[in-house]
Order: structure tokens, then C-alpha cells, then sequence
């Protein structure tokens, strides 16, 4: 337990020191965001318009760097996260959560199915090493070597363009209404499966090979050469023995990764126009949209946080050693 | 399940059961090992780790094996209980069990995997040289007890596998709440006890003990052979016992065996190879230590180092190293056979041995 609090008081911590360097940030870059928006409207606005763009941003105030950092967190608190420039007048916390999910929802599947196709694969190359199922990794390490863009296009060309098979973009067919229908699930499944699978061929051999070289470092264990030695059956040994040990480093990467899901493939989305948390990322920085790329960088920095407490969490259920009290 | 273990104190006074019947002509060959070759690796430049090993354990004994590192006693018993790991490979040889029940022998190296794992805990247990890691970190100890027997009794139920573990770590001297503990959680020689517990589960006919407590220090070794050599009393298994430290086996064992490059150089009792040496590397490695009794002697070493095995000498693989050595060792390779004295129960491969030789003086007490 002691061990749990010490991990969530340095969560703590981490989580203030993005959220502070989060507000900081902007406020040493040069101009406001008002200059921003009257750039991007030419100046075409009067200065009234300017003065209630003012009051809108909290810019008419005149407070101190302290009072602004103490109403920023009120705001974050009550998750307020500012107006996005480029969907003017729309808060950024909506932008987030209409794209969140479709990330989230993609790239997070993906990942968990990369993660256990890689393992159970890995597990079995790994016991099995130096028979023919290692010609299996070129194979794998080749398609994660592709750059993804191009894997991405490839698989358009031939099953979106050459083969219909697949829908090339969005993440259902414009115009059904987003509900839990079926004709909108099944779009929603049909649109999903070229980006997922795509990631899941680039991803999959970074799992495989990890498992795998833990299987054959485990496997010469003193551990593993008793459960031999004491006739369990084979699966036991293979799965109880092996694989239970080999599993822990793929806890940690796979908690890494999930920070990742959050931040979204950004070239998945451009490649599959796919409306994720990415394409908001890059239409943000494109257009100078401080506030969202400061919200999206807040929920990505939090997910991180979030995933890696839970890696934390499974790992002492996994690992009664790091139970110990030290 | 196995009836309960006769779990009277360590303290009790020894029965002169199994001791004798070992020295005994009469005692029941349990393993015999049969040519045994191991090498390691394939093609011109494998090493020839084990060269036509032949050994022969009796029932009740307990069998020292003995030499400097690397001469092959740990491959010995690998290959034997094909546990060993790549590159190493069986090359020749037989391995023949003789089952309790009197049946006909049955050859190891060639049995089918399912009834090797059948076999494997129930008749031959292993302690290995490695107590720290031959414990699953992420297991209770009372899971990795009860597997064993779940995997070779499977209508045992739950409670009673939990009995059968709690009364074995009494029986080696360990609280019976310890099935609760990880490994992480025991002391080094704590852990060497739960193995010696382990290898116990089943009440194997024959323990293997390699180098089980290297690792240690002088008293936790102690308590460890005085509660092997109880038990054995007790139960009555035949040991193999392997170690590099030849005063321990003197004292732990019935019969030693000498190995020198992946072959046995001499075999006899243990108070013939302590008192009586025959070859003249048994004599340099009981020269290397000094004596716990009798008067002093002299301390010497072996000149020169281990043989590199890919690369042995021609004739007896010991000449380099020997001060009695002959025009004809280069020529000869010495077999395992009759002393020059023609003594029961014991061999030696050594040409001074021969007919027409002077076997010298410090090897013919």
C-alpha cells in the first residue's frame, strides 16, 4: 500500500508540473490570441469587435501572472479548457470530446489487439525457437520496417480503390446518424478496419520480438529447468513458468504505449481522414489554435499519466516482488 | 496420494538401514548409466563434454561425484535426466531405470516425452546447483509444491495437496506457514530447503543433488547434509551427489566417483578413494585439502590447469598434469578397470595399473 501511495504522490506531482508548464507556456510566446484572430480575419474587425474579443479570451482584466494561475486551475477544474480559434466560437473541451472517442475508440483496439496477437505469437516463437516458425519474423519486422504511410496508401489502393472492399476515409458513412443502430455500427466497424488493421501489421512485430527474446531469456532459468525436471505437463511449463515471468516487460511497454493511443496516430488520421484526436492536433497547430493544442496536450499528458498508474496498479498484481515494502 | 511422511524429529538416532544395505554386495542396482556421450554443439568443432561414461547406482546408496569444474559431473546428470539444455546432445549411450516393481529396466534416453514426464519427480528428483533461481519468483512457494504433485497425481484433492506441502517444509525444518511466502521472501538457504522439500514431494527413488550447497555458507551447509542424510535414513532413496569439495563427499558418501574430462577416472568406497587413492589425480585432489583427522601432511596441488576439451590430449587426457606419467600414456587411452591389487568393488583407468608396471609407492598404500 505504501508502495501504491508513494506512486500516486508522484503522479501528483508530475500531473501539477504539466498542467503549470501548460499555462506557462503561451503566455512567453509573442502576441495574444486576439492578434492571432484578427490576423486570421485581416483585420477586417472594428475595435469594438477587438474589445469584446478581449473581454470573451479574459484578456481585459488586469491581473497578476499569480491571480491568472490560480483562475486557470479553477478553470481546468471545472473543465474548462478556453474557446478554440479555429471553431470559433466552440470550446475546446467539446472539440476533444467529439474527436477523443473515434481515437481512442481505433487506435486503442488496434493496440490491444496488436499487444495480444504479439504476445500469444511471441510467447509460442520464443519456446519454440530455431524451428520454422521463426521464418515468420522477417515477415512481421518487415511490414513494421514500411514506413506506415505508405503501408497505409498501399492497402487504400488495393483494397478501397482496386477492390472496394473497404471505405478509403471517415469513420462512417456520411450522413447516417451517429447512434448505437446497427446499420451504424457496422459502419462504423467497416471504416475502422483498413486504419486498425494497418496498425496493427506495423505494430505487431515490436511485440512479437519482444516476447519473444524475453521467452528465450526466461527459458534458460534455473525456475524453468525444475518445472522440466518435475514433469508438469509442457503447457504448464510453457505458460505458468515462461511466458508468467516473460509477460512483465511487455506490462510496462504496453502502459507506454497507451499514452500513445491517446495522442492518436497522426499520420493514420491523415492518411485515412479519419476524424480523431490527431486531425484536431494538426488543424491546431496549423492555424495557430493555442487553446486546443494546449487542451490536447493536457488530455495527452493526463492519459500518459493515467496509463502509466494503471501499469503501476497491474504490475504489483503481476509482480509479487515489487509488493515489498522498501 | 502418498502416505503421510513419518515425520519424527531430526534428532532421532539414525537406523542402520540404508547405510549398510548400500555396502552390502547385495544392494539392487536402481541406475545404470551406459556409455554415456554428451556433446555440446554439432560438427567439427563440438566439445566432447562426456566421453563414454559408465556408472552404476545402487539402492539406498548415496553415489559422490567428484572433480574440478568443467569435467562434466553436472553434464552427467543433465544428460541422464535429458534436461539438458541446447547445444548440448546425447550422442550415445543408455540410461536404464529399474522400477520399484522389478520389471524390466527402462532405458531414458529413448522413452516417449509423455512417459518421460510421467517418470520425471516420481522416480528420479533433481536439486540444482542453482537454489537462488530455482524458484518461480511470482509463485508461492505452497503453489510450486502442490503443482508437482497435481501434475503426477491428479485425483489428489486441493486440501490434500495443501497438507502434503505444509508437512514437507516441516520435515525440512521450515514453518509450515511459509507456503504463503514468495521466493523472494526466503533466505538463501530457506529457499535451498524448499528444493530439497520439493525434490521430496514425491518420494522419489533417487535424488540428484548437484552442488546443492555451494552457495552457502559452512553451517547452513551442515544442517542441510545432516537433514539430507536423516531423511535418506528415513526414506531410504539412493542420492547422487555432485560436488567439487571432495572432504564434504567423504563424509556424505557410500561410493565416489572421480571424473577427469568428461570420463570417470576412479571409482570406489568413500573411505578406499580418502585412504587408499589408485589413480594419481584421485591423489591430487585429496592433497589439495588438509585433512580433518590423522596427522598432517603435506598440502599440494595439481600442476597446470583443467584440459580444454576441444582440444585433449592424445593417449590419457591426465598426462600433462601427471608426475607418474609414461612413454606409452601418449599412445594408450586408459580404461576403467581392476586395480593393480586386484581389489573388490573398485576400478581405476590408469596405466600404471597395468600388468608389468610399478604402481609408485603413494599409490599403493
Amino acid at each position: 500500500m505504501k508502495f501504491l501511495f508513494r506512486r500516486l504522490f508522484f503522479y501528483a506531482l508530475t500531473a501539477w508540473a504539466a498542467v503549470t508548464i501548460n499555462f506557462f507556456v503561451p503566455r512567453v510566446m509573442k502576441g495574444d490570441p486576439v492578434q492571432s484572430l484578427i490576423n486570421r480575419y485581416q483585420g477586417q474587425i472594428d475595435q469594438d469587435a477587438v474589445h469584446s474579443l478581449y473581454v470573451l479570451f479574459g484578456l481585459d482584466k488586469k491581473q497578476s501572472l499569480w491571480q491568472q494561475y490560480v483562475e486557470y486551475w479553477g478553470q481546468i477544474l471545472h473543465g474548462n479548457l478556453g474557446i478554440s480559434f479555429t471553431f470559433f466560437p466552440t470550446p475546446v473541451s467539446d472539440v476533444i470530446r467529439t474527436s477523443l472517442p473515434w481515437t481512442v475508440g481505433l487506435v486503442g483496439m488496434a493496440t490491444v489487439i496488436a499487444v495480444v496477437l504479439g504476445t500469444l505469437f511471441g510467447t509460442y516463437l520464443g519456446w519454440r525457437r530455431g524451428t520454422w516458425a521463426d521464418s515468420f519474423l522477417p515477415v512481421m519486422t518487415f511490414f513494421s520496417s514500411v514506413p506506415y504511410f505508405w503501408l497505409g496508401l498501399l492497402f487504400i489502393a488495393v483494397l478501397a480503390v482496386a477492390f472496394p472492399v473497404f471505405p478509403a476515409s471517415n469513420a462512417y458513412t456520411p450522413g447516417l446518424e451517429a447512434s448505437f443502430s446497427w446499420p451504424f455500427i457496422q459502419s462504423v466497424v467497416q471504416h475502422a478496419f483498413l486504419p486498425a488493421l494497418t496498425i496493427v501489421l506495423s505494430s505487431v512485430a515490436g511485440w512479437i520480438l519482444g516476447m519473444r527474446n524475453m521467452m528465450v531469456t526466461v527459458g534458460s532459468e534455473d525456475y524453468v529447468t525444475v518445472a522440466q525436471a518435475k514433469g508438469l505437463p509442457e503447457r504448464r511449463v510453457m505458460y505458468g513458468y515462461a511466458a508468467r515471468n516473460a509477460v512483465l516487460p511487455q506490462v510496462s511497454s504496453f502502459a507506454l504505449s497507451l499514452g500513445f493511443v491517446v495522442s492518436g496516430s497522426l499520420v493514420m488520421e491523415l492518411v485515412f481522414s479519419y476524424p480523431g484526436i490527431g486531425t484536431q492536433l494538426l488543424a491546431a497547430i496549423g492555424a495557430k489554435d493555442y487553446p486546443l493544442m494546449q487542451g490536447i496536450f493536457l488530455v495527452i499528458t493526463l492519459a500518459v499519466l493515467l496509463a502509466n498508474i494503471l501499469a503501476d496498479v497491474v504490475y504489483v498484481f503481476l509482480d509479487p516482488r515489487t509488493r515489498q515494502e522498501g | 496420494m502418498s502416505p503421510a511422511v513419518d515425520t519424527t524429529p531430526a534428532s532421532s538416532p539414525r537406523p542402520a538401514t540404508a547405510r549398510t544395505r548400500a555396502e552390502g554386495t547385495g544392494a539392487r542396482p536402481i541406475l545404470e548409466i551406459k556409455d554415456l556421450a554428451v556433446d555440446y554443439g554439432y560438427g567439427e568443432n563440438r566439445v566432447k563434454a562426456l566421453r563414454g561414461v559408465n556408472l552404476t547406482l545402487h539402492e539406498g546408496e548415496v553415489l559422490g561425484l567428484a572433480g574440478e569444474s568443467g569435467c562434466g559431473k553436472s553434464t552427467l546428470v543433465y544428460g541422464a535426466t535429458r534436461l539438458l539444455p541446447p547445444p548440448g546432445l546425447i550422442s550415445a549411450g543408455e540410461v536404464l531405470y529399474h522400477p520399484a516393481d522389478g520389471s524390466a529396466p527402462i532405458d531414458l534416453l529413448r522413452q516417449s516425452d509423455a512417459d518421460l514426464r510421467a517418470g520425471r519427480w516420481q522416480d528420479i528428483a533433481v536439486v540444482f546447483q542453482g537454489a537462488m533461481n530455482s524458484l518461480n519468483p511470482v509463485h508461492r512457494i505452497g503453489r510450486q509444491l502442490e503443482d508437482a504433485i497435481k501434475a503426477h497425481r491428479p485425483k489428489s484433492t486441493g486440501k490434500e495437496r495443501e497438507a502434503r506441502s505444509r508437512e514437507l517444509l516441516e520435515m525440512v525444518g521450515i514453518s509450515a506457514e511459509r507456503v504463503r511466502s514468495y521466493p523472494h521472501q526466503l533466505s538463501g538457504g530457506m529457499r535451498q530447503r524448499v528444493m530439497i522439500a520439493m525434490a521430496l514431494a514425491l518420494e522419489p527413488r533417487v535424488l540428484i543433488m548437484d552442488e546443492p550447497t555451494t552457495a552457502l555458507d559452512v553451517v547452513m551447509q551442515r544442517q542441510i547434509l545432516e537433514q539430507v542424510q536423516d531423511l535418506r535414513d528415513r526414506l531410504g532413496f539412493a542420492v547422487i551427489f555432485i560436488t567439487h569439495d571432495v572432504s564434504l563427499l567423504v563424509e556424505v558418501a557410500d561410493r565416489i566417483a572421480i571424473m577427469y574430462a568428461g570420463e570417470i577416472v576412479e571409482e570406489a568406497s568413500a573411505s578406499d578413494v580418502y585412504r587408499r587413492p589408485r589413480h594419481p589425480y584421485s591423489y591430487g585432489l585429496l592433497h589439495s585439502f588438509p585433512p580433518l583427522h590423522g596427522p598432517r601432511r603435506e598440502l599440494q596441488g595439481i600442476p597446470g590447469s583443467p584440459p580444454d576439451l576441444q582440444n585433449l590430449p592424445s593417449g590419457c587426457p591426465f598426462r600433462v598434469r601427471c608426475k607418474h606419467v609414461m612413454p606409452e600414456c601418449a599412445d594408450v587411452h586408459p580404461e576403467l578397470g581392476r586395480t593393480a591389487f586386484d581389489e573388490p568393488r573398485r576400478e581405476v583407468a590408469c596405466l600404471l595399473h597395468d600388468a608389468g608396471h610399478q604402481v609408485p609407492e603413494e599409490l599403493s598404500v
